[in-house]
């Protein structure tokens, strides 16, 4: 699915990079925790957090995330905006908590990486 | 790529915002010399997990990474207060950060078990008292 895709399943809102919702979306990983998203590495993956500081924005860097959606309507400050459009990711803010979010997407075909070992 | 390039960062224990820099630039300057996109990833998580580490648990330091055509290494050296069981540190979950680590997103007790992870080679020297140097190598080919 896309980027576009996403948002659509989610109602959420582009905070920038709404030009990028073309771009293809193929996993996804929910964590308010930034060294457990570490340690999922798929391609193309999109980031569903709580969380919301500048490390949020840097993990997706490390990591080639194309797009990150804040949960619970959280909304990033200017600095992290301009950090993500910079590195070409996404921002989409969703009123949705994590579980329903993440379910969401999973109904809609989105999966996420092998279990942890 | 015939030569070798050194690169090295400062990096500030006070400054959260900022942790990451170092590990930012670093990624950058591998995808511009063209280096395999996994390879990048796998050195841009270990060496943020690692700067992340220093800014969070350390009084700050320095990072080291030297490029040459077969081999990223990347030396983190830092300033104490060091780490008194470095195999416990290495278990998954193990942590010492406090509340308001976690409360930013950090203090899982993985980055340690990452950085083995994503390395192809993670060593790790600390004393108490005086600080803690971690040295980590990601292969080319
Ligand atoms: N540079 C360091 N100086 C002193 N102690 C350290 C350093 N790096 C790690 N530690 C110790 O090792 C523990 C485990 O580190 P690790 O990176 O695995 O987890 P964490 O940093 O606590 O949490 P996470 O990485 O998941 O955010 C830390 O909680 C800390 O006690
Ligand atoms: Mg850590």
């Amino acid at each position: 699915m896309t980027i576009k895709d996403v948002r659509d399943a989610l109602r959420a809102r582009y905070i920038c990079g709404e030009e990028l919702e073309g771009r293809e979306v193929h996993s996804a990983c929910g964590s308010d925790m930034m060294s457990d998203v570490l340690a999922f590495v798929k391609d193309r993956a999109v980031l569903l957090t709580g969380l919301c500081n500048p490390q949020v924005i840097r993990t997706a860097e490390m990591m080639d995330i194309v797009c990150i959606v804040f949960v619970r309507g959280k909304m990033p400050d200017d600095i992290m905006i301009e950090m993500a459009k910079e590195r070409e990711i996404v921002l989409l803010s969703s009123g949705h908590r994590m579980f329903s979010a993440c379910g969401l997407l999973y109904e809609k075909g989105l999966r996420g990486g092998a279990p942890y070992r | 790529m015939n030569e070798s390039i050194t690169l090295n960062y400062d990096v500030d224990s006070s400054d959260f915002t900022r942790a990451g820099e170092a590990s930012s630039n670093v990624k950058r300057t591998l995808k511009l010399m063209d280096v395999d996109p996994e390879i990048v990833r796998r050195v841009a998580i270990s060496l943020y997990e690692g700067e992340i580490n220093m800014v969070i648990h350390s009084y700050g330091g320095e990072i080291k990474v030297i490029i040459t055509p077969d081999e990223i290494e990347m030396v983190l050296r830092d300033k104490g207060p060091g780490i008194e069981d470095t195999e416990l540190a290495m278990k998954a979950g193990y942590s010492t950060a406090p509340d308001n680590i976690r409360s930013l997103g950090f203090g899982a007790g993985m980055g340690l078990p990452n950085m083995k992870r994503y390395s192809d080679d993670l060593k790790i020297e600390s004393k108490v008292g005086v600080g803690t140097t971690v040295r980590m190598k990601v292969y080319i080919s």
